[in-house]
């Protein structure tokens, strides 16, 4: 037999979805090691709910194959279900049941029962600062507080993967950083790998690797300081009102090379802040604005997807160079 | 990568054991969210009760049974309020499931190990339950119309309410499967129970009834039902011929309800998304 340690906990190869007419995946393929903290991230619409439908056993592939923990969600349903916890944009409680009645439905869903439950739900409800709270009716938690209830609900049976999906949407800072917390000692704890999914820059960059999705498709792949590093140390971002005739110029006169991405032209010299005077000195009159940054995965995304991340608007336009 | 090898949930195909948790952990839910919802609990008593009292009053001077002079609208209308209330209680407590795929808790329960059959069977047992509770209820009101059923009698009322609130919990789950929105249910739902009720023997009699009438009622499952339930709260004293053998009747609402049920587990079992 194999290691456990050595089975990866997602291995999708060559997926490809098709609603209808309308592709959500394509040709997908992505590894998400165990042990790891993986971010998905990307705009709505670029794949994320369809590849957690399909990890989660609610809806077979059109093409192409997926494992989860070594088992296939569509071969062997029963058996990635009890190696996957899940945690849905929504949370799947009961507002009108206590924390308590909650998470012991979810119990009853894994065939747990008696002192092994109730030691079970002692644990998670101290490790979430949740104790004094457990017979307090669900509706009347906070929307940080729910969270952290349905978080315990995807861990109660302990699983070794743990999907969430878009989990701190609708959350004020505060609470989000007490979601991440309580995950981070989960995860010290019981050693659960993760794959979230979402849009948030800030919560995909504390993660080992981030998968960058574009219209369903992986476009950058890789821990987040190599993806940032491999734009360069420092990024030169020119806005001009004709992009490609500035690159252009800027190509023949200085040899360097720039990326049309968007509405910008980047640069990613090695010596940026020096260039910046030169290239205002030729080409003053077309430059707009001039910034000088070290990349982000704000960059790497709008790099690889052609569009910014964070503006919604832009990201429904087709990218002028793919 | 060293991590502590967290132990993982029982592992294996889910075992008898597991599967009688599971039931039991939905069904709980179904009471609990029932009980506490006062609207609902008041709404589903205070309805029949209010129709039962409005028709019944309301035919009660013009309403003339053939071939039993004696019975009042009031006391022929009371089986068919038991049965109108095992059908709406049943049904409504499956309009949960169509808030349940907007949150996370359909999804929650279709991803977990569990048997399909098993959150079948524990969705549609607690709204069985709900509705047997409360039609048990309105059946101790019998005396007010002059009917004491006896033991047997009360026997036959339980078996034909199980059978028909089960049918219809399972009915309901399968249009709530298939619905965004509570308001088309409750559009859809409409256009099944109330024909269903009306067509039953329920509110008039077959006796008096055109031809095409007689043969819808025997048609239509919900009959038998009433039929069960008249004749257990009348006994040996039933005032018109029934329409069927107690046995017949239970016969056709099990096997109305077993029928429903795998289709239900039928429709569980097959992938929520496309």
């Amino acid at each position: 037999m194999h290691d456990p340690a050595l089975i990866p906990a997602v291995a999708v190869a060559g997926v490809t979805h098709r609603y209808g007419d309308r592709v959500a995946l394509r040709d997908l393929s992505l590894r998400v090691e165990a042990g790891a903290q993986v971010a998905l991230l990307g705009p709505n619409g670029s794949g994320k709910t369809t590849l957690f439908r399909i990890l989660s056993t609610l809806m077979a592939p059109t093409e192409g194959t997926a494992h989860v923990v070594g088992a296939d969600p569509t071969a062997d349903a029963a058996a990635v279900r009890r190696r996957l916890g899940i945690v849905f944009q929504q949370p799947a409680l009961d507002a009108a049941l206590t924390v308590q009645e909650n998470l012991r439905v979810q119990g009853g869903l894994y065939g747990l029962h008696g002192r092994p439950l109730a030691e079970r739900l002692d644990a998670l409800l101290a490790a979430f600062d949740l104790a004094d709270r457990q017979r307090d009716r669900v509706g009347t938690l906070s929307g940080g507080l729910q969270r952290r209830v349905d978080l315990a609900r995807g861990l109660l049976h302990r699983p070794a993967l743990l999907l969430l999906d878009e989990p701190t949407t609708g959350l004020d800072p505060v609470a989000r950083r007490a979601f991440w917390d309580a995950l981070a000692h989960q995860r010290r704890r019981e050693g659960t790998t993760v794959l979230v999914a979402t849009h948030l820059l800030d919560e995909a960059a504390p993660c080992d690797a981030v998968a960058i999705l574009d219209r369903g498709r992986l476009v950058a792949h890789g821990a987040p300081d190599a993806l940032t590093a491999a734009l360069g140390s420092e990024t030169l971002w020119l806005e001009t009102a004709d992009a490609p005739a500035l690159r252009a110029r800027i190509e023949a006169r200085f040899g360097v090379e720039a990326r049309i991405v968007g509405q910008a032209l980047q640069l990613s010299h090695a010596d940026a802040p020096a260039l910046l005077p030169a290239l205002y000195d030729a080409f003053g009159e077309t430059i707009e604005s001039a910034t000088v940054r070290k990349p982000t995965l704000d960059d790497v995304f709008l790099v690889h997807a052609g569009h910014q991340l964070s503006a919604h608007a832009q990201a429904l336009q087709p990218s002028l160079e793919a | 990568m060293s991590r502590t090898d967290a132990p993982s949930a029982p592992s294996g195909p889910p075992t008898l054991a597991s599967a009688w948790y599971t039931i039991a952990a939905l069904w709980r839910r179904e009471i609990l969210k029932f009980v506490r919802d006062r609207s609902r609990l008041i709404g589903a008593l205070a309805q029949p009760f209010g129709f039962w009292l409005l028709l019944g009053l309301g035919f009660q001077g013009t309403f003339r049974m053939p071939g039993a002079e004696g019975v009042g609208y009031m006391e022929f209308l009371f089986p068919g309020i038991v049965a109108l209330i095992l059908l709406f209680t049943a049904v409504f407590t499956t309009i949960n499931i169509v808030e349940e795929r907007q949150s996370g808790f359909l999804q929650a329960a279709l991803t977990a190990p569990a048997a399909r059959a098993t959150l079948v069977l524990g969705n549609t047992l607690g709204g069985t339950t709900l509705a047997v509770v409360q039609a048990a209820l309105f059946v101790a009101l019998a005396p007010l119309v002059g009917l004491t059923p006896d033991a047997a009698g009360l026997a036959l009322i339980l078996a034909a309410s199980l059978f028909t609130a089960l049918a219809f919990t399972t009915l309901g789950f399968l249009i709530a499967w298939h619905m965004d929105s509570t308001r088309g249910f409750h559009a859809v739902m409409n256009l099944f129970l109330l024909p269903l009720w009306f067509l039953s023997g329920a509110a008039f009699p077959a006796e008096g009834a055109s031809a095409v009438l007689r043969w819808l009622i025997r048609l239509n499952p919900v009959s038998y039902a009433v039929d069960a339930l008249r004749q257990g709260l009348y006994g040996s004293a039933l005032p018109t011929a029934p329409l069927a053998t107690p046995a017949a009747d239970l016969l056709v609402c099990g096997g109305f309800a077993a029928v429903l049920l795998a289709l239900a587990v039928w429709r569980a079992r097959r992938p929520l998304f496309g």
